[in-house]
């Protein structure tokens, strides 16, 4: 009970830090909508949040985050620009680790402003960052945005890059659609029977289900076309490859972006945003030439995230969550905005992992 | 006290498991009436028979209620998260082979991988305003597999039987269930992925990592265990 209280107290101070920058206090209901979360995050959020349900409402979720319900009561009726704050517990389905909480405390600070996001990005990492004060963590940083710059700038067709876009948060099939794309995968042998046919629907059986015999036809359509598109050049496949190898302090990075955006100019935009962040956050105090950028940062992890996106580890605890962590995630207020968009950043600490891995976790025990 | 065996309590599981045991000179059977749950153990003192339908063995081997069970390796991976540190494997008893397959209907000449899948699952959605829907009672062993090979646009409709017909009846796109010749699928014109294999399973012996043995039980299970050959 007494770490409890410790960790109630331990959020209030982070979330009196926030305030303190002019933020207003938001709540969230436990309950949320399962149908918004599925829509947004697909069938995987079924292993990380608890799912219960009733016949009036049907299937609910336990929040599993504050960001979607901030998100929504902004674009519900929030005036601009703003700048919000909660404090309360989320709930996390835990299927393989019993070490990891399955509840715990949130204290996040959220950011719409259409204004100068390299400011408001550098604004949510310096705040945070101060909150933490003398805590032992390790900061990472990242930027999907570079990645999705260069597949649109791919010299290839609209829907090979729309099929990567789509993949963007999940590596492995990602990797697997360059390898197609580029052709250093071969096609399957059933592909390539399909495509010789001049009648494939020749001895399929009968039309069974929802999935439409013009939409068959439509996807084999899309396939010759596909066929018939060059492959992703070698030059370009490497150049991706680099762009995710990139890790090193923020100076470095950039040179190194700017290298092989000579050979892939499309990256260059995004390249000046990076620039402007990071000297937005050395005019917030952040020693840039410490902090490290890796340009895979957060790919698996934060989806829909997709420019700015950062993490506070704890520095010699490697089994622990992040201590904190956030991003700018302007995709989801596109999802949720129904065309609407506003530009979005913000972050969240964990009181309870900061006591564990500060000395005070024992004070007030006992 | 006494060892606790789980058994399926009914079918062709139940005979096999009978059959396997008594190769082993223990004899397993039934007591009373064919319809009451009650079994008796020859062959060896101690040893208890649990009759449980075979889907609640797993939930009481981790609840350390029984000490041994037999159980399709399908049912421990599916009901239990960490299932290797809860149980252990003794075993393949040889029968009860089935795998758990990903099936689409036949006249989707152009879906034959996951790959295939993935895409189509895409414009599904595109077209029909929701995620393709896949008919199943395997819940984590599919959500986590599509997961690892990264399928997205996809959702799981729970299916306790005759999965195969869910396409038909327009309740399902695609189905994901255990299947061991194959017959009922191409009966209701469905297909397997090539590479739409999640799981192979058969029958299996586990036992439980919890329940104390007393030392009396200790030596009981030391007797089964040879008897058993194991």
């Amino acid at each position: 009970m007494t770490r409890r209280l410790d960790i109630l107290a331990r959020a209030a101070q982070f979330q009196a830090v926030f305030l303190e920058q002019g933020a207003t206090v938001v709540e969230a209901d436990v309950l949320q909508s399962a149908d918004t979360l599925l829509d947004l995050y697909g069938e995987d959020i079924r292993a990380r949040a608890y799912v219960t349900s009733d016949p009036l409402r049907g299937e609910q979720m336990l929040r599993p985050d504050f960001t979607v319900p901030v998100v929504q009561m902004h674009m519900d009726h929030g005036a601009e620009p703003a700048r919000y704050t909660y404090n309360g517990v989320v709930f996390r389905r835990q299927e393989d680790d019993p070490s990891r909480a399955n509840e715990y405390i949130q204290v996040g600070y959220e950011v719409f402003d259409r204004s100068n996001p390299a400011q408001t990005d550098a604004e949510v990492f310096a705040l945070i960052h101060r909150a933490l004060g003398d805590a032992p963590v390790r900061a990472a940083t990242g930027d999907i945005g570079i990645l999705t710059a260069a597949v649109m700038g791919l010299k290839t067709t609209d829907r090979r890059k729309r099929a990567l876009m789509r993949h963007i948060w999940r590596p492995r099939r990602f990797r697997a659609l360059m390898n197609r794309f580029s052709g250093r995968a071969g096609d399957v042998d059933s592909r390539i029977a399909l495509l010789a046919k001049s009648d494939p629907m020749a001895g399929a059986g009968p039309l069974l289900g929802l999935r439409s015999r013009a939409e068959i036809i439509e996807r084999i359509d899309a396939l010759h076309q596909d066929a018939a598109a060059d492959p992703i050049s070698a030059q370009e496949v490497e150049l991706i490859d680099a762009i995710l190898r990139v890790s090193e302090t923020c100076p470095y990075a950039i040179q190194q972006l700017r290298d092989i955006a000579v050979d892939l100019p499309a990256i260059s935009v995004a390249i000046d945003r990076l620039s402007a962040r990071t000297d937005a956050l050395s005019v917030q105090g952040i020693d840039v030439d410490t902090l490290m950028f890796e340009a895979s940062y957060g790919r698996t992890s934060m989806e829909y995230y997709d420019g700015f996106v950062f993490g506070f580890h704890a520095a010699d605890r490697a089994d622990l969550s992040p201590i904190a962590t956030g991003g700018r995630y302007d995709a989801l207020t596109r999802r949720l905005g129904h065309g609407q968009e506003i530009p979005a950043v913000g972050g969240v600490i964990r009181p309870d992992l900061v006591l564990e891995i500060t000395s005070d976790k024992t004070g007030g025990a006992q | 006290m006494t060892i606790k065996l789980g058994v399926p309590s009914k079918g062709r599981l139940m005979e096999k498991t009978f059959d396997w045991f008594a190769a082993r000179g223990i004899s397993l059977s039934r007591s009373g009436s064919d319809r009451e749950y009650a079994g008796r153990v020859d062959g060896i003192d101690g040893v208890e028979l649990v009759l449980l339908s075979a889907g609640e063995i797993p939930r009481e081997l981790a609840a350390g209620r029984i000490h041994l069970g037999v159980t399709g390796t399908d049912l421990i991976r599916e009901k239990l998260s960490q299932w290797d540190q809860r149980v252990q494997m003794l075993v393949e008893l040889g029968f009860g082979h089935a795998d758990l397959i990903i099936a689409v209907p036949n006249c989707w000449v152009d879906v034959d991988t996951l790959d295939d899948l993935d895409a189509a699952a895409a414009a599904f959605r595109a077209h029909h305003g929701f995620r393709m829907r896949i008919a199943t009672k395997y819940h984590r062993l599919v959500r986590e597999h599509l997961k690892t090979v990264g399928v997205a646009d996809y959702q799981i409709v729970d299916s306790q039987g005759a999965t195969e017909g869910t396409v038909k009846n327009e309740t399902a796109e695609a189905i994901a269930d255990i299947t061991s010749s194959g017959e009922t699928l191409r009966a209701n014109h469905l297909k397997i992925l090539s590479d739409g294999l999640i799981l192979k399973s058969q029958a299996s012996l586990f036992r439980s990592r919890y329940g104390e043995l007393d030392a009396y039980d200790q030596a009981v299970m030391q007797k089964l265990m040879q008897l058993l050959g194991l």
